[in-house]
């Protein structure tokens, strides 16, 4: 190969090697808080949605269970969002002539589905499944916060590798009684021991595998 | 240029050097020249050799190429997220919960006969195919076109709309039209109808009652790769049409004459587990290991021939002299044997046939001329095998006939102008018609006529109308299996485009054009369920995948040797031309599949072609290379082929594949090898001598994977005979033995351990597992120049070696994937932590974390690793994306793949038997290679269960590593292929 470049360049480059190392320093910091930031995770705002629907008025006032319109939350992977029919259900007799309404019957009647604003996301690289947390104890609260508190509903949390691996690695810290995983208001106890008493007996009662099985491998969540 | 070409000769000498056992992958590596080595040793052929150019980069260019370079890994980084959208039902059906898959039970239609299969779907869309467990043609297994049918659904080629003369039209405009043209029809004189083999019972009916409507009408069926032979043989043999069924379950002792059952044919699945069920014998306590015996007779080196425990490589047509030989050594009277040709060969098969009478199976080839097919009988009879081995049952199909003469007849007529209206339902016989059948012309002089067929192709732009035809998936439908036995075909999805079923159009001539295949079917059911509870029945029957009590009854039938007792045909010592489908485009019908068309051929490890298979000896004699063009001219008619020499073939022969060489097709398939139909003959649709090959001084470049990731003379496969076994049944530990030394500390494992066993005493090279995996997992084909720079992304490949000598080698098949090796060498060089280990041993692969360094592939000594170099997935297509499995990541470019167990249906698995509080059950779990694969070679599981299956077959003293000495641990490993061959014939193993 042929000399490409003239050694008068020699001195620039100097320079470039101090300034490069200089930018990669300050710019790895600057980008290590900025994609932890709740601005960047999407936790500040509450995304706006084709229907006027609020968790808050269906789960904190009436109590709604969550499976009354997340059917198969405990059978599949995928949680899945009501289909038209199940707000129809109640809606054909209440509120049906509220403009809020209006919406879903158009579905209905035009046979259109109503494609709503997805709120909570992970890359298709990851392949999370609702039916085994459920299953195992963790209560919808967990990832999806207090949505008896939410209007307009929005992220609770970060949902990054970073976040998911935290309750991978201290899975017994993060579980419920099964009956009160759809329970928005239930509270663990107080007292640490009384806590880590409860949470042990749990462990063992699900079986949740945390000797054996590692929860943390990739090809648990990427394949 | 001269001499980079191979001299045959000189490899003979070489290998004849070659002391010990002889394996080879070919003959580039025996000749092991400076140019080949190279190739070797470059881990990345080609392309790292374009910043080699001596001629001076430059730094403008060398610039040009950072910037751009930099400029590419920017944005690669940048996906934005977009804000998604969740659109739910507005009725949900009440089946389905939306993530998880719904299986389906439905036949796979090929050539007129079905395969019973489980189609997975997800949300509606069918992604993938599994054999029916309960299906006879099936017992859990599937074929390579079974697999690959799945991208014949999705293919962004079809044809969206009917079409008139090349005009976009719809199924009202023909239904229009066709009611006028209807009004002179009369009693239907001049009016034909043209099918491929039907089996359907409601098709069947349908026809029958559009005959009786119009009783001077006509129906002729053309298979191009048909069973003419073994109809006129059973013609022959028992006076009338007849179907056998061959029980390889039952046979000691088996002789194919030119019959590749295990890979071809409407029962070859079947008959693959049946015979696999005598050969393997790692799963047998050691001293009950029995194997039953094959020998081959054939002419072209085929997947049963490879089988074999002895192989007689002659010249097609010398079967029949072959099988009258036998005859008469049986006591047989037949004249026109040669016995004294074949000697000690012929006396030791047909000895071991004597002393397994009743046990032992003669099975003919399809392509074998009819009188074959009455020896074969008759040879049956005598050995009392019919009624035990064999059975004769009434014909499966509709309507038995001579196809070949009832194509000739319906062309005939079309010349004469007899024929005013013609409907053609699949075949796309302008391309398929023999040479000496001017179909094409013949059909100018047709006014009416129509073609429904899965794509524009060769017919289409001949016809008047052109009809889309719905694809097995999309409509209700019933076929028959090799055994008569029936399934009702169930459509997985609405039909993609404005296609319509051959039931809908013959509908369309019976004046009910809007009658649906679902109506049509279930009627014809309703009529002839003979069940007083219908509902129950139909629901039963769909889910089962199979009507009770449908196989077609066993015949009382004696072969009679009269037909055949003298001699058929003359046979000179010419040059022979045979013909013989291709195994991967059939007759050409899957020449769009690019799945088949890259799946390598498992003989050749030819991709993307079809070429003129001949013996080394041959092309020695010729002075010919691979790759040399010649011309085969026979009767006046020539077509341009390219050569590939196949060791094993047989001298004085030549081999073509037929289905290559489109000319009007969709994108894959255009002008994909040459046109074997250019030459082939109603007369002698199989095989002729008088073919005449000149050498045109031209090359042509084939893509082979047969040099693709070689490991370089080690000891890779291990094999021996029943016998080395039976007396020193450590012979494979003692072979395989070695110090097993590692830096590496040892990883702690937990839980279940996950292992695969691969049989090659069973591997039949099918390819029912590559392209298994293919669908399973997303993988994109690359395309013939991409598999040259051996860039091909299949994540799991079957290597095949040649034993010993270049004219009648032994072969061995060896499928390699992944090893999930405990110390695997991949993960340690990785800088990004993409691949790294679990605790269950899977050597996990994290594709969203790959950097694209390569330094994995470069250090993994099984070469399993694939590069994804450009974005081969066609991410933008709408029907493919249908197609893609839900649960496996779309790679992009720039990343590494590899097999991963199909760790998607591992945790699909865990996380099913967590919510049930048990652990995985032994066989839950099928890889889908393993699922795939007809004859159970591999086997997948839980290597610290005991109990496992694969536990059990890891503890075989036939069970090695491959590449032991490297002490990787593999988590795959292999037993040593065994053959049986006859004490009296040993020498020549």
């Amino acid at each position: 190969m042929s000399q490409i470049f003239h050694p008068s360049l020699n001195l620039i480059a100097k320079a470039m090697v101090l300034g490069v190392t200089l930018l990669l320093v300050v710019g790895s910091i600057v980008s290590y808080i900025f994609v932890r930031s709740p601005y960047m995770r999407g936790t500040t705002i509450a995304r706006e949605q084709p229907v006027f629907f609020s968790h808050e008025h269906h789960v904190g006032e009436l109590g709604l269970d969550c499976r009354y319109c997340h059917v198969n939350v405990e059978r599949s992977g995928f949680a899945g969002v009501p289909s038209t029919d199940i707000c129809m259900g109640c809606h054909s007799q209440v509120w049906a002539d509220s403009p809020a309404i209006a919406p879903i019957k158009e579905s209905m009647d035009e046979n259109k589905p109503i494609a709503w604003n997805r709120v909570n996301n992970v890359p298709d690289y990851a392949f999370f499944n609702h039916s085994i947390h459920i299953n195992k104890g963790i209560p919808c609260k967990e990832c999806h916060g207090r949505v008896d508190k939410m209007g307009w509903t929005r992220k609770a949390q970060p949902l990054s590798m970073e976040w998911c691996l935290n309750c991978h690695r201290n899975r017994q810290d993060h579980l419920v009684p099964r009956e009160e995983v759809f329970n928005m208001q239930y509270e663990l106890p107080k007292d640490p021991a009384e806590r880590e008493a409860l949470q042990a007996a749990l462990v063992e009662k699900y079986h949740v595998d945390i000797h054996q099985f590692n929860v943390t491998d990739c090809s648990v969540c990427h394949r | 240029m001269d001499e980079k070409r191979l001299n045959i000769s000189e490899l003979r000498k070489r290998l004849a050097e070659k002391t010990g056992k002889k394996y080879w992958r070919s003959f580039n590596e025996i000749a092991d020249t400076s140019e080949f080595r190279e190739f070797l040793e470059q881990e990345f052929p080609a392309g790292a050799a374009y910043l080699d150019d001596p001629t001076g980069l430059t730094r403008r260019t060398f610039l040009k190429i950072m910037g751009a370079s930099m400029a590419l890994a920017g944005l690669t980084a940048c996906t934005a997220t977009n804000p998604e959208k969740i659109v739910p039902y507005v009725e949900a059906p009440e089946e389905l919960i939306p993530g998880e898959p719904l299986f389906y039970a439905s036949a796979f239609p090929m050539a007129g006969y079905g395969m019973g299969v489980i189609v997975e779907t997800h949300e509606g869309r069918p992604t993938k195919i599994e054999g029916n467990i309960n299906h006879p043609a099936s017992l859990g297994a599937t074929n390579v076109f079974a697999q690959a049918s799945i991208l014949n659904l999705y293919d962004p080629d079809r044809t969206r709309q009917p079409e008139r003369k090349g005009l976009m039209k719809t199924w009202s405009d023909f239904v229009t039209e066709l009611g006028s043209a209807q009004k002179d029809w009369g009693d239907g004189e001049g009016v034909r109808l043209l099918t491929g083999t039907v089996t359907s019972p409601t098709l069947a009916s349908q026809i029958q009652a559009f005959l009786q409507k119009y009783p001077a009408a006509k129906w002729h069926q053309y298979e191009p790769a048909g069973r003419d032979s073994a109809r006129a043989g059973a013609q022959m043999a028992f006076g009338d049409f007849a179907d056998t069924v061959y029980h390889f379950d039952k046979a000691d002792v088996v002789l194919s004459l030119d019959a590749d059952f295990l890979t071809s044919g409407p029962a070859s699945v079947r008959y693959a587990k049946d015979f696999m069920k005598r050969r393997r014998v790692a799963d047998k306590p050691e001293n009950q290991v029995e194997m039953n015996r094959l020998y081959a007779v054939e002419a072209n080196l085929t997947n049963t021939g490879i089988m074999a425990d002895h192989r007689l490589p002659i010249r097609a047509v010398d079967v029949e002299t072959f099988a009258r030989s036998l005859a008469q050594k049986l006591g047989l009277d037949v004249a026109g044997g040669d016995p004294a040709k074949f000697g000690a060969w012929l006396d030791a098969v047909a000895e071991d046939l004597q002393a397994h009478k009743g046990a032992s199976i003669v099975i003919p080839g399809d392509e074998q001329d009819p009188v074959v097919h009455a020896l074969a009988h008759a040879i049956n009879q005598a050995l009392g095998n019919i009624g035990s081995t064999v059975s004769i049952i009434e014909p499966v199909e509709a309507e038995p006939m001579v196809q070949m003469d009832s194509f000739a007849a319906l062309v005939e007529d079309m010349n004469a102008g007899a024929v005013k209206a013609l409907f053609i339902i699949g075949g796309n016989p302008v391309f398929s018609a023999p040479v000496d059948i001017p179909f094409k012309d013949a059909l100018k002089k047709v006014d009416f006529s129509v073609y429904m067929g899965s794509l524009l192709d060769e017919t289409a732009v001949e016809t008047l109308w052109y009809i889309p035809r719905s694809h097995y998936l999309e409509t209700w439908g019933d076929i028959r299996a090799f055994d008569g036995t029936v399934t009702i075909m169930q459509p997985m999805i609405e039909p993609l485009h404005q296609s319509k079923s051959e039931y809908e159009l013959l509908a369309a001539l019976l004046d009910e054009p809007d009658a649906t295949s679902h109506d049509i079917v279930k009627g014809y059911w309703q009529e002839n369920a003979g069940d007083d509870d219908f509902d129950k029945w139909w629901r039963v029957t769909l889910h089962q995948g199979s009507v009770d009590g449908s196989e077609a009854k066993e015949m009382a039938a004696t072969a009679s040797v009269a037909a055949v007792a003298s001699p058929y045909n003359t046979i000179n010592d010419e040059m022979e031309i045979a013909f013989r489908p291709s195994p991967s485009l059939w007759d050409g019908r899957y020449a769009n599949n690019g799945w088949l068309q890259e799946v390598p051929n498992s003989v050749t490890k030819l991709v993307w072609d079809n070429a003129a298979l001949m013996a080394p000896a041959q092309a020695e004699r010729l002075n010919l290379n691979d790759g040399d063009l010649i011309v085969l001219n026979y009767f006046d008619h020539s077509v341009e082929a390219p050569v590939l020499v196949l060791p094993g073939h047989a001298d004085n022969a030549i081999t073509v594949h037929l289905g290559y060489g489109r000319k009007v097709i969709g994108n894959v398939g255009r002008d994909v090898g040459f046109n074997a139909y250019a030459i082939r003959t109603s007369r002698k649709p199989w095989q002729d001598t008088g073919v005449i090959l000149t050498y045109t001084g031209k090359t042509y470049e084939l893509a082979r994977t047969q040099d693709h990731h070689l490991m370089e003379g080690r000891t890779l496969v291990v094999s021996g005979t029943l016998e080395e076994y039976k007396q020193n049944p450590e012979f494979v530990q003692e072979e395989t033995e070695y110090e097993k030394i590692s830096m590496y500390p040892e990883f702690s494992y937990r839980g279940n351990a996950w292992g695969m066993t691969v049989d090659l005493s069973a591997c039949i090279g099918c390819n029912a597992c590559v392209v298994a995996c293919q669908a399973e997992n997303n993988i994109p084909v690359v395309g013939k120049m991409e598999v040259m720079r051996s860039r091909e992304m299949h994540w799991m490949r079957i290597d095949r070696y040649f034993i010993g000598d270049m004219d009648n080698p032994d072969v061995v098949y060896q499928p390699v994937m992944c090893q999930q090796c405990e110390g695997a060498p991949c993960e340690v060089v990785c800088p990004a932590a993409a691949t790294v280990h679990s605790r269950e041993g899977l050597n996990d692969m994290v594709y969203n974390r790959c950097i694209g360094t390569r330094y994995c592939e470069n250090n993994c000594p099984y070469k399993v690793r694939h590069f994804n170099f450009f974005q081969y997935v066609d991410v933008d297509e709408p029907t493919l994306q249908l197609m893609r499995n839900p649960n496996v990541t779309v790679r992009s470019r720039g990343v590494m793949e590899k097999c991963t167990y199909c760790v998607q249906r591992i945790n699909a698995a865990r996380i099913t038997a967590k919510k049930e509080d048990r652990p995985i059950r032994d066989g839950e779990v099928k890889t889908a290679c393993q699922a795939a694969c007809p004859a159970d070679a591999i086997v997948f599981g839980n290597i610290v269960d005991e109990g496992s299956q694969v536990a059990k077959l890891k503890a075989s003293p036939l069970n090695y590593e491959l590449l032991g000495e490297l002490n990787v641990k593999p988590r795959t490993t292999y037993l040593a292929r065994l053959k049986n061959p006859n004490p009296k014939l040993s020498e020549e193993v």
